[in-house]
């Protein structure tokens, strides 16, 4: 059961061979067992994901059930869900009770779906290894050394080690595809706009986008199908017509062009990585799709464009957290200027205060030219190499990440050796289009995984999916779970 | 780009951080690495390129000018850190 697809439990559920309380306690029983290694979730609440299983059950008795009814699903604490603890990661929020559910998550319990618990995460999604959540570090179920990647890392670690059904995350320089690399399972960031953000606490707005998690492209469509749609509470949510991802699944790749950025395969990406990518590009030609070589040039500039322009965005987005409305407040100060900066130098982490401090610096006086409007000019240059290179070819595909998962506090010292471990990922964000992560082998001598990465233009998900998928048809990567689970 | 302890101060004073000055020199070592990093901007020339400032080139919906949420103060209030009366308390700013 636990390494059905979602297809596949929904088939279950709907002919009675399990019911949604008990898919719910086979899970709830999981996490008992496993979550003390993992640290994948930060809350639990039992009762309340009974409750609401349930209330699902009665919706599969009358008929009245859509494909992810009953169904358990992890969500990032990230996402406030009303009436359960919400700390993104943060000591900051390490009592907050959210007031109100997120757009994700009503659109879950408007699907009939269980939330099954809030899931580990970098503080305020600031990391690419889970390391700067005030709650511990998680770890990956194919090493318990090495990271989970982030931040999104509490998600990935969860579908990996079979602790959820699916879940949720959110990425904005990477952090669903890295994490889903590193653990071995399937992940989409969709085009900015798509998910709302509505309830999503945030990190750099220009960014941010909420995705699936799960354990394959087909379960990610069917999740995606629940994610999206407008939503006026987010001035960014896009006005569209509501997709079904997963119309296109079943599409042949004749005549896919995959475009290669030939940046993508220079120094910096491990042998081991550049091997894997380079066979699931060969299976892809058995699959009928033609290779074309494209070049993305502004790609090494991603990086200290993006260190500019999200912590500016961070810097300002984090000023709500003064300890006056919610949140920790300092219990010893002086006067109100005193308790803001105490209430905030104890609630934030090292991690989050530093970029907190590189936005405020580019963004104060004198440096705003230098900083932030260039950033912005060479985002522009960045989107351009993508709208230059899919005139050329359909999907562009690449490695997620240089390495496989690192260990537990390799990188802990150097946070430009940390940032740079998102080369790949980023620029895909400042242009703003949807890329995606599947697992397509085994690097570090044949032990942890690594992620192919899939890049579309611009609401081509449901093309990404199926691409994603035909791979998954005809290989078995995404199948492999960790020993001893 | 190496950063002063004057800088380091100045930013932690306007992002309304406490920092002593152990935390100060820890800063200004990491963010003057990160500095060097965001450096390689500066060589790129970007005459003429207008900013992007957003992943779409979209003006902002504009809504009416209508109240849409309801009351909910005491709900909100119940997780504020100290609150009196229905007021958020704050140490005092004025003599």
């Amino acid at each position: 059961m636990i390494n059905a697809s979602l297809n596949q439990l929904g088939a279950a559920l709907a002919a009675k061979k399990i019911s949604s309380v008990e898919l719910t306690q086979l899970y709830l029983n999981r996490i008992a067992t496993h979550n003390p290694v993992y640290n994948a979730y930060l809350t639990v609440d039992a009762k309340t994901s009974l409750a609401q299983a349930a209330a699902a059950d009665s919706l599969l008795s009358s008929g009245n059930a859509g494909p992810l009814t009953g169904i358990p699903i992890a969500q990032k604490d990230i996402f406030c869900a009303k009436g359960w603890r919400t700390t993104c990661g943060s000591k900051m929020l390490a009592d907050f009770i959210a007031p109100y559910d997120a757009h994700v998550i009503e659109q879950f319990n408007r699907a009939g779906a269980i939330n099954l618990g809030k899931t580990n995460m970098d503080e305020f999604a600031m990391g690419s290894s889970n390391e700067t959540s005030y709650f511990g570090a998680v770890r990956n179920p194919w090493n318990q050394k090495a990271v989970p990647g982030g931040s999104s890392g509490g998600a990935a670690s969860a579908v990996a080690a079979r602790l959820c059904a699916a879940a949720t995350g959110t990425d904005t320089g990477g952090s669903i595809r890295q994490p889903a690399a590193l653990c071995g399972i399937t992940g989409i960031k969709p085009t900015y706009g798509t998910v709302s953000r509505y309830g999503m606490i945030a990190f750099a707005s220009s960014l941010d986008q909420a995705g699936p998690m799960a354990k394959s492209a087909e379960d990610c469509a069917l999740m995606l199908n629940v994610m999206t749609g407008f939503d006026e509470r987010d001035s960014t949510s896009l006005q569209r017509e509501k997709e079904d991802y997963t119309r296109d699944l079943h599409l042949p790749l004749t005549g896919l062009r995959i475009g290669l950025p030939r940046e993508f395969f220079t120094e910096g990406l491990s042998s081991d990585v550049g091997a894997r990518v380079q066979e699931a590009i060969a299976e892809y030609r058995k699959l009928g799709a033609t290779i074309v070589g494209i070049s993305l040039p502004n790609t090494r500039l991603a990086v200290p464009v993006y260190y500019v322009l999200a912590p500016a965005e961070a810097s300002s987005n984090l000023s709500r957290f003064d300890g006056v409305r919610y949140g920790h407040r300092a219990d010893e100060y002086t006067d109100l200027a005193d308790m803001y900066e105490k209430s905030r130098a104890q609630g934030f982490g090292e991690e989050v205060k530093r970029r907190i401090m590189i936005g405020t610096y580019v963004l104060s006086h004198g440096y705003y030219d230098a900083y932030y409007l260039q950033a912005q000019k060479i985002r522009r240059l960045i989107a351009q190499d993508f709208t230059d290179a899919f005139a050329h070819c359909d999907v562009i595909m690449g490695p997620t990440s240089p390495s496989t998962a690192f260990n537990l506090g390799e990188k802990g010292d150097d946070p430009v050796q940390m940032y740079l471990s998102d080369i790949y990922t980023i620029a895909v964000n400042l242009a703003g289009l949807p890329g995606m992560s599947i697992p397509c082998g085994f690097g570090a001598s044949g032990t942890m995984p690594v992620g192919l990465q899939i890049i579309g233009n611009y609401f081509e998900e449901a093309r990404m999916l199926n691409v994603a998928h035909q791979y998954q048809l005809a290989t078995d990567w995404h199948t492999r779970a960790p020993q001893g689970l | 780009m190496s950063l002063s302890t004057a800088d380091v101060q100045k930013v932690a004073r306007l992002a309304r951080l406490a920092m002593n000055d152990t935390e100060i020199e820890a800063a200004r070592t990491q963010l003057s690495g990160i500095f060097e990093l965001i450096a390689e901007m500066q060589a790129v020339d970007t005459t003429g390129i207008a900013p992007m400032s957003h992943a779409q080139d979209l003006s902002q919906r504009l809504r009416e000018d209508k109240v849409t949420e309801s009351n909910q103060r005491e709900l909100f209030q119940s997780i504020a850190p100290q609150v009196e009366a229905g007021l958020y308390l704050v140490p005092q700013v004025i003599e």
